[in-house]
């Protein structure tokens, strides 16, 4: 497959970029993305240019690591994450445009690198529990209803790659957000931390710069893990709740 | 967003079942109009109930713009650089409700200063007749296409809007996904051909 590259390159964090064009040919139906991102930059360290930056890991589509928006759409045509996404998604001779995630939460690093520490500093604010250390418990201490373990794995899916913020067109973090909220929150291991996980998780992501929630359910749909929009509605509930409880409204 | 929203609904829903009352002719529609400035009473004073019904929406509208304008602000400085890839996101509705929203508010400043005040009606307004106002609006062909484009943008507003309000006070979930859906759906087609259906009487001439 021969192809025509669009990526977005950009020397470092307060430089502009641009749009640079590439050619790239000899690219199999089996490579992945990332491969074939590979290949480009294999040739582009051959004629002492500098390669492309991208972020990528565990390319298993387990980690989150990898991001890129291609053709408008966040991690590519196919529902899943870049590194799984193969080049038989594709046409030979494609125009194809790479660019990366765009949040103010989300500053580019570097070409297609952007910092995503505001993740972490969103789970820091509550996505944890609070246990004694110790031998593991026994595992029958604490029963958990079947349909309630079941939502909680649903939502621990989530990779925290920030596709959901890239594919919103408010840049709002809210699907990350409600999936790690809604993970420990419907476990009786995460009840202690019920309404300050939630209030706190809430206060930093608006804290990190990221738009609020129209509900144009871009986010689910671009989540490669099926994150499902209606997570959205159970933080929402979690949050009035924890508001109540409170006293504060 | 969602209780100011939820608020104006209301009354959209009231004042589509008000509207529909011109099919049983002109006494009976301006009857329905004298009762709404004596609701409530005699406990209440002369109008004192819609002028309650009009300060709550008045402060239901403000409250929305504000909200949406805080909103709007939110997310644009939250995507400074755009896409340079765009392409055509998220159902129709959700797309104009920002600018439905305006076109909304310009409708109903035109509205009552058509209809309530009678400030910009052509035909010789007359208060305590709403029937013939109705009839000498909807005889103009503005009059018409006004109302018109407004009607479809409440019903693009109140698809996406009702269900959304929906998510944001915590009511939606998965099992509940296809009856909110629905009823956001079957109130936008209702309001909507409810509304539309008084002008295209009158063009018709089943209401004259």
């Amino acid at each position: 497959m021969k192809l025509n590259l669009r990526v977005w390159r950009q020397r470092n964090a307060d430089a502009d970029g641009a749009m640079a064009t590439y050619e790239v040919d000899g690219i199999s139906p089996d490579m992945s993305f990332l491969e074939m991102l590979d290949t480009l930059n294999e040739e582009l360290i051959l004629r002492g240019e500098d390669p492309v930056a991208f972020d990528h890991d565990c390319r298993e589509g387990i980690c989150g690591a990898c991001s890129l928006v291609i053709n408008g759409d966040a991690h590519g045509p196919e529902r899943t994450t870049t590194c799984q996404l193969h080049m038989r998604s594709f046409r030979d001779g494609d125009t194809i445009d790479v660019e990366p995630w765009r949040a103010s939460a989300f500053p580019v690093v570097k070409d297609l690198v952007v910092d995503r520490s505001a993740f972490d500093r969103v789970i820091q604010a509550g996505g944890y529990i609070s246990v004694p250390t110790g031998a593991a418990p026994e595992a029958h201490a604490t029963p958990v209803p079947k349909a309630d373990a079941d939502s909680a794995f649903e939502h621990a899916e989530c990779i925290g790659c920030g596709a959901c913020v890239a594919a919103c067109p408010n840049g709002s973090a809210m699907l990350f957000t409600s999936a790690k909220v809604n993970h420990l929150n419907v476990l009786p291991q995460g009840s202690p931390e019920r309404e300050t996980r939630v209030l706190d998780m809430v206060a930093q992501m608006d804290a990190e710069g990221f738009g609020g929630c129209t509900l144009t359910g871009e986010c689910a749909t671009a989540c490669p893990k099926g994150i499902p929009l209606p997570s959205i509605s159970a933080m929402n509930r979690e949050w009035l709740r924890a508001r109540r409880k409170a006293g504060r409204g | 967003m969602a209780v100011s929203g939820l608020i104006m609904l209301g009354y959209l829903v009231a004042h589509v079942a008000g509207n529909l009352k011109v099919f049983f002719g002109p006494e009976e529609f301006n009857e329905y109009a004298h009762w709404l400035r004596v609701m409530g009473a005699p406990l209440l004073h002369h109008e004192w109930a819609l002028w309650l019904v009009r300060i709550v929406l008045l402060a239901a509208v403000g409250a929305h713009a504000v909200s949406a304008y805080q909103l709007s602000r939110r997310d644009i400085k939250a995507r400074p650089t755009a896409y340079v890839h765009r392409r055509r996101r998220a159902s129709y509705a959700t797309r104009t409700m920002r600018w439905g929203g305006i076109i909304l508010a310009l409708f109903i400043v035109w509205h009552v200063l058509d209809l309530t005040t009678g400030t910009v009606h052509t035909g010789g307004f007359e208060e305590g007749r709403p029937y013939q106002n109705v009839v000498d609006t909807f005889s103009t062909w503005y009059g018409n296409v006004i109302y018109l484009v407004a009607m479809l943008a409440v019903g693009l507003h109140v698809r996406h809007g009702f269900w959304s309000a929906a998510q944001t006070l915590g009511v939606g979930n998965a099992r509940r996904e296809r009856l909110l859906r629905g009823l956001a759906n079957g109130l936008a087609l209702a309001l909507t051909a409810g509304f539309v259906s008084v002008p295209v009487a009158v063009m018709t001439g089943v209401v004259s």
